[in-house]
């Protein structure tokens, strides 16, 4: 047997360990790094513009003054009503899915298309609301239209985090239910889901974090380019911020001059979900604690 | 009387028998030992019973079960109905993430009863039952998940109990628990006897020989031997169970 120098082998272990831990370390550093260069960035750039009136007043003077209330507010009746859709069919089909069908070629084929569905393109959904929701039903450019294209791209999301936080739910909860008489629906509905509920938030809120930055599906359903007022039905027009974003930067009637508005928005978008994600955590922990309790 | 029976039990998981021609009789208030090496097909057998084997895909039965000389598997039975009269108790304790008193009451829930004094009642009746009153009465709304294992093991009995089944089955209901938890929900076993019929999957020789009337040894779906318990430890007539109960294989 060949004589192994202990002290050695010792030192190169070491000495790997060390290279592996500045390897990861500095890629860590790196990616912090560009975030917060971005995040700052914008904060730099965006906050001087940020004031009371900036988030309470309609546009001035082709966009280069002024403030976006109605864009903050479009944004929130988009977020909103794609959610006031998806959520329930996506909470549906993701308890359909995970506890009625059982394992085979039908549920493999579900699967496979929510997954597909989230890998199509966001134009690609835009344009599919516009012929679906603006023309052939005729819903027009309107905060409906909007809604539901945003909808349809967060379901896949909605179906496969909520989908996670069922998996989640060990099956001896399950089985204790239905041995003690229960039908698989009271099963579902008074252990599983509470069990299963501040995961199903968390997914929830995430989606809301992806709807609200999307610029494509909004695009030839429901955003106004211009429009200084707020929004009196569902099926008016609206401003969204993140298309709001993309008109003063690209198309206005002034860019130099709208550039720190364009920087304001921005910043307000990141602040709505970064509000999110932190509203996400604390409601998880929130009905973490209630599941224990009731 | 005769409560539980199998007759020709085959059981397979895909094409893979896990159970193979299976015939063992069970009588009323006794309580009888499933045991065996890991894999020899105890679980399946005992879910075989509340037909908890059913969630399973692509699973087969042959032969009969019979609860109270009924075929569990007949058409027309209907299996929630089957499944009350049956009441089954995991490995882990597994309370609900409810309160101590709705852990309880869930059964009753479930099954339609809503008269509020009633579920009081038999509440309290089925705690005091597994002797936990004690422990609990003053902390009934507090979290299931407040008590200790062996406290939830109880708690998880009288779940179990409250919807009043004639049969009790039990897998490995004390392989998570400590010593002392271990030995208060084997005297409960003893208690527990006299109005139920209980079947109990142990991996612990002294608890199968302290808590039951009847052994059955299984070795690889195949069912070896079945007996009074003492003859089963004293005196077995098959050489595998001999050289499993002393502990040389398995
Ligand atoms: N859900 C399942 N799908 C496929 N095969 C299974 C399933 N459950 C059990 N089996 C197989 O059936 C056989 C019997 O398993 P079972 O769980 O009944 O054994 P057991 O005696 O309870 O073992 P243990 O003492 O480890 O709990 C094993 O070979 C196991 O691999
Ligand atoms: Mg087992």
């Amino acid at each position: 047997m060949k004589q192994v120098d202990e002290n050695k082998l010792a030192k190169s272990k070491k000495r790997k360990q060390s290279l592996a831990f500045f390897m990861f370390g500095f890629i860590g550093f790196v990616i912090v790094g560009i975030l917060l260069t971005v995040l700052s960035f914008i904060v730099f750039k965006g906050v001087s513009v940020i004031s009371w009136d900036f988030i309470t007043k309609m546009p001035e003077e082709g966009m280069t003054r002024g403030g976006i209330y109605p864009a903050i507010i479009g944004t929130l009746c988009l977020v909103g009503g794609s959610m006031i859709f998806a959520f329930p069919i996506g909470v549906m089909a993701a308890i359909y899915m995970n506890e009625y069908v059982r394992d085979g070629i039908i549920k493999k084929i579900i699967k496979q298309m929510t997954n597909n569905l989230s890998g199509i393109p966001s134009i690609v959904f835009g344009l599919f609301g516009m012929a679906l929701f603006v023309n052939k039903l005729g819903f027009g450019d309107s905060i409906l239209a909007g809604s539901l294209t945003l909808g349809l791209l967060a379901l896949p999301v909605v179906i496969r985090t909520t989908e996670e936080a069922l998996k989640g739910v060990d099956d001896t909860f399950r089985h204790a239910s239905l041995g003690l008489g229960a039908t698989k629906w009271q099963t579902t509905r008074r252990v599983v889901l509470p069990i299963a509920f501040p995961n199903i938030i968390t997914g929830l809120i995430l989606s809301v974090g992806r709807v609200s930055g999307e610029t494509a599906p909004i695009l030839f359903t429901v955003a106004a380019y211009f429009l200084p007022k707020l929004p009196t039905s569902i099926f008016d027009q609206a401003m969204a911020l993140p298309y709001h974003l993309y008109v003063i930067s690209t198309s206005g009637t002034n860019i130099e001059e709208s550039r720190p508005i364009a920087y304001g928005t921005a910043l307000v978008l990141i602040i709505i979900v970064l509000l999110t994600n932190i509203l996400a955590n604390f409601l998880r922990k929130y009905f973490g604690k209630k599941v224990k309790m009731n | 009387m005769l409560k539980l029976e199998s007759k020709q039990v085959n059981f397979y998981y895909g094409s893979s028998p896990a159970l193979k021609d299976i015939n063992l009789e069970m009588e009323s208030n006794t309580v009888t030992a499933l045991i065996g090496p890991s894999g020899c097909g105890k679980s399946t057998y005992l879910r075989l019973f509340n037909r908890m084997n059913d969630l399973i895909d692509n699973t087969k039965l042959t032969g009969e079960v019979l609860i109270d000389g009924i075929d569990i598997y007949k058409k027309g039975i209907n299996v929630d109905t089957l499944r009350k009269m049956t009441g089954m108790v995991f490995q882990k304790p597994n309370p609900f993430p409810k309160s101590i008193f709705e852990n309880v009451a869930y059964g009753l829930r479930v099954n339609g009863i809503t008269d509020k004094q009633f579920i009081e009642e038999r509440v309290e009746t089925t705690i005091k039952q597994v002797v936990l009153w004690d422990e609990v009465k003053d902390k009934l709304k507090k979290s299931a998940f407040e008590l200790s294992g062996g406290q939830q093991q109880r708690l998880c009995i009288a779940r179990a109990l409250a919807i009043q089944p004639s049969v009790i089955l039990m897998d490995e209901p004390t392989s998570a628990l400590d010593p002392i938890s271990t030995s208060k929900v084997e005297e409960l076993i003893h208690e527990l006897k006299s109005k139920y019929t209980i079947v109990i999957v142990t991996h612990n020789m002294q608890q199968a020989a302290r808590v039951s009337d009847h052994t059955a040894f299984f070795y690889l779906g195949e069912l070896v031997e079945v007996g009074t318990t003492k003859k089963i430890f004293t005196n077995p007539t098959q050489e595998k169970t001999q050289n499993y109960i002393t502990g040389r294989f398995g």
